[in-house]
């Protein structure tokens, strides 16, 4: 009785909702405007944005498949010894060995490859970027909502039209993971600058300097240790989407465990989970480590009265 | 150390004014229009706080400095003293006044004008040291140098020279994190003394140094604008420190000047109770000079006997407590001008009345 009721109210009120009167076909006009509109307007651009990451991505997968892998072991244990001391170069030494020994090799240095170029590439855009927000207060107000909508956005959202704009393999998953990769590097070299105190500009201004030189000379190089956080922060980033990555035909070891998924093969997935794992904590302990390097100038940056 | 040639410097009226600021105001926060017409109107600093949410830092200050003049700005904390001196190489915008140097108006000056001017004629000494972190001691010293274009290997050599000239010879290779709050404001004395600059804006340059060290700069202070005819606008909050280096002192509070004067008229003849709330500690015996404490009208005919008995004679520049090891009981001194001619005499009643607080006015 009571839900006859409540029925009949409902379908009393209905007409106030829009759905009563039809759908509105919003994503019929995003898929217009992205398919018919966008996608052939921005093509040229797109595809002379991929010339550069496809040679840096080709270059670093042939060399690092090409050099045998006792050489890279080597080279490797070598690079986090003196970068970050011994406890990480015997990590980075067992770890290698146990990728080479699953089978997982050549998969690592593929997903090696793709990231190095993702986070070159976010270097190269995301420092100047950041720069040019700390620099003006309306480029900042630009800027941010840009990283908002990058940040927030799920990555499947734009895997569509990235697919559209490129078609499928290791350089749109190379620009699908630059997209996710870059706030944090925008923002920390942002914030770097901004940080660096006052007092220390006003002295780059009082002794005749240019913005160029104060940003030379006095902020980058006090900020240094926060844009090196930032790195770190676009490469872990950057490792986290190697399994999206795969979904729109990126190989390596994210291959491996979407791969896993679709045999529902745990063991699989298992091992190329464990690959990401151990690269990101190689990659995490050296590139922090080459920040904290840099530690001296900046603390007592902060000490300094 | 307060000799003749100030008073020649600024009693020459004809010649131009090396700096010259006329009604200067510098608002902080939104609504500065608002509070300069409040300011205007003579609502105090405060009461405009309240009122606006403004802070008026700088209110309708006017002064002049001449050429090798040290003119002193004291006042308390908060007064307005830093964002005054910012205001005189720009690193502030005045928020009303003009500011000339040499005849130029700086506020209307063009960027590129003024990091002309920074560079070569006006530099300055921070209060909070502002040295560069990353940067060793002598690269520091080194910074303006650098700007100005010179070559490694010149830039070291003065850098040396102005480092050694701070005491601080053997700490080129330092960073300044290494060294105490005084070494450090040290450096940033010397990377200004490197610059052998023609205006030197210095906000409390000695404030974290030992009363030693703290004589030895002011000393060096005095021998480098003798030398180089240096114009120094001086920031200090310790009243000993300013009467010792001024030409001219000025008495800062709230944003205004209090009083402007030679270091004896502020302390003779403070112009209100804040001023002379100040005047209350210092070592009068260092500050004033012996002439002030002449009371009696003496002829020149008793002045020769006196002198002609073997009386002393000093100086009437000399700072008081030179005359004290000179007088001995009913016996006067003779006070004599730079020339040697005797202008008056003095006796230990006289020094006693000075020193306790009594005014020139009082005894005349
Ligand atoms: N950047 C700023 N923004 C807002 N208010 C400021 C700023 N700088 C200074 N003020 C205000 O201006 C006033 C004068 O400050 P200023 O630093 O000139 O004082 P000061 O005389 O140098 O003091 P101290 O002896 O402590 O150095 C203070 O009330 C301060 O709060
Ligand atoms: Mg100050």
């Amino acid at each position: 009785m009571s839900s006859d009721a409540l029925s009949g109210l409902q379908a009393a009120t209905d007409i106030a909702r829009p759905s009563h009167y039809g759908t509105l076909p919003l994503d019929d006009w995003i898929q217009w405007s992205v398919k018919d509109w966008l996608v052939p307007a921005l093509r040229p651009f797109f595809r002379a944005l991929q010339w550069p990451i496809a040679q840096l991505l080709d270059g670093l997968q042939s060399l690092l498949l090409a050099i045998p892998f006792v050489v890279l072991l080597v080279l490797a244990v070598f690079a986090a010894w003196r970068a970050a001391g011994r406890g990480v170069a015997v990590f980075t030494f067992i770890s290698l060995l146990l990728l080479d020994w699953i089978g997982l090799w050549k998969e690592t240095m593929i997903t090696l490859a793709m990231i190095v170029t993702a986070v070159v590439f976010c270097i190269v855009v995301g420092i100047p970027a950041g720069i040019a927000a700390a620099r003006s207060d309306r480029t900042a107000a630009v800027i941010r909502p840009i990283l908002d909508v990058m940040q927030t956005i799920p990555s499947f959202v734009y895997l569509v039209p990235i697919v559209m704009l490129f078609g499928v393999g290791m350089v749109p998953a190379v620009i699908a993971t630059i997209i996710f990769a870059l706030p944090p590097l925008v923002r920390l070299t942002n914030l770097g600058i901004r940080q660096v105190q006052g007092e220390l500009v006003e002295a780059g201004r009082a002794f005749g300097s240019t913005p160029r030189q104060i940003l030379w000379e006095i902020q980058l190089p006090l900020a240094l240790r926060t844009i090196m956080t930032g790195v770190n922060q676009t490469l872990m980033l950057a490792l986290s989407m190697a399994v999206i990555g795969a979904l729109i035909g990126a190989g390596g070891l994210g291959l491996t465990v979407y791969t896993g998924l679709g045999r529902l093969d745990v063991g699989y997935a298992g091992i190329g989970g464990l690959g990401i794992v151990l690269m990101a904590i190689i990659l995490d302990r050296v590139t922090q480590a080459l920040g904290d390097g840099h530690k001296g100038a900046s603390t007592s940056g902060g000490k300094e009265g | 150390m307060q000799d003749t040639p100030k008073a020649a410097s600024s009693n020459t009226g004809a010649q131009a004014k090396r700096i010259a600021v006329r009604g200067v105001s510098k608002v902080f926060g939104a609504n500065g229009e608002a509070a300069i017409g409040l300011a205007r109107q003579g609502m105090s600093k405060n009461d405009i706080l309240a009122k606006t949410g403004a802070v008026v830092a700088v209110n309708d200050i006017s002064f002049s400095v001449d050429a090798g003049e040290i003119f002193v700005v004291m006042g308390l904390s908060g007064s307005g003293k830093s964002t005054l001196v910012r205001c005189l190489n720009r690193l502030q915008e005045p928020s009303a006044g003009t500011i000339e140097i040499d005849g130029e108006d700086i506020v209307a000056a063009p960027e590129e004008r003024l990091r002309a001017l920074r560079l070569e004629k006006i530099t300055m000494v921070f209060q909070h040291f502002a040295l560069l972190p990353h940067r060793t001691v002598a690269e520091n010293v080194e910074y303006g140098l650098k700007m100005r274009g010179l070559g490694k290997a010149e830039r070291n050599a003065k850098a040396l020279k102005a480092l050694d000239s701070v005491g601080l010879g053997g700490w080129a290779d330092r960073y300044p994190a290494n060294l105490s709050g005084g070494m450090q404001q040290r450096v940033g004395l010397a990377r200004a003394l490197a610059l052998d600059p023609e205006i030197l804006l210095m906000d409390e340059p000695f404030s974290a140094l030992d009363p030693l060290i703290r004589r030895d700069m002011q000393g060096e202070l005095l021998e480098l604008q003798r030398r180089y005819r240096t114009t120094i606008i001086f920031i200090t909050h310790d009243l000993n420190e300013a009467l010792t280096l001024g030409d001219h002192v000025a008495v800062m509070k709230d944003g205004r000047f209090a009083q402007v004067g030679r270091p004896a008229d502020i302390v003779l003849q403070p112009a209100d109770d804040y001023v002379a709330a100040f005047t209350r500690d210092i070592d009068r015996g260092r500050v004033l000079p012996v002439r002030s404490a002449i009371r009696q009208v003496a002829s020149a005919e008793a002045l020769r006997v006196l002198l002609a008995d073997g009386a002393a004679t000093i100086e009437g520049a000399r700072p008081l407590h030179e005359v004290f090891g000179l007088v001995a009981a009913n016996r006067p001194v003779v006070v004599v001008d730079a020339a040697g001619q005797p202008e008056g005499m003095v006796t230990a009643a006289d020094i006693t009345n000075v020193l306790a607080g009594g005014s020139q006015s009082e005894g005349v």
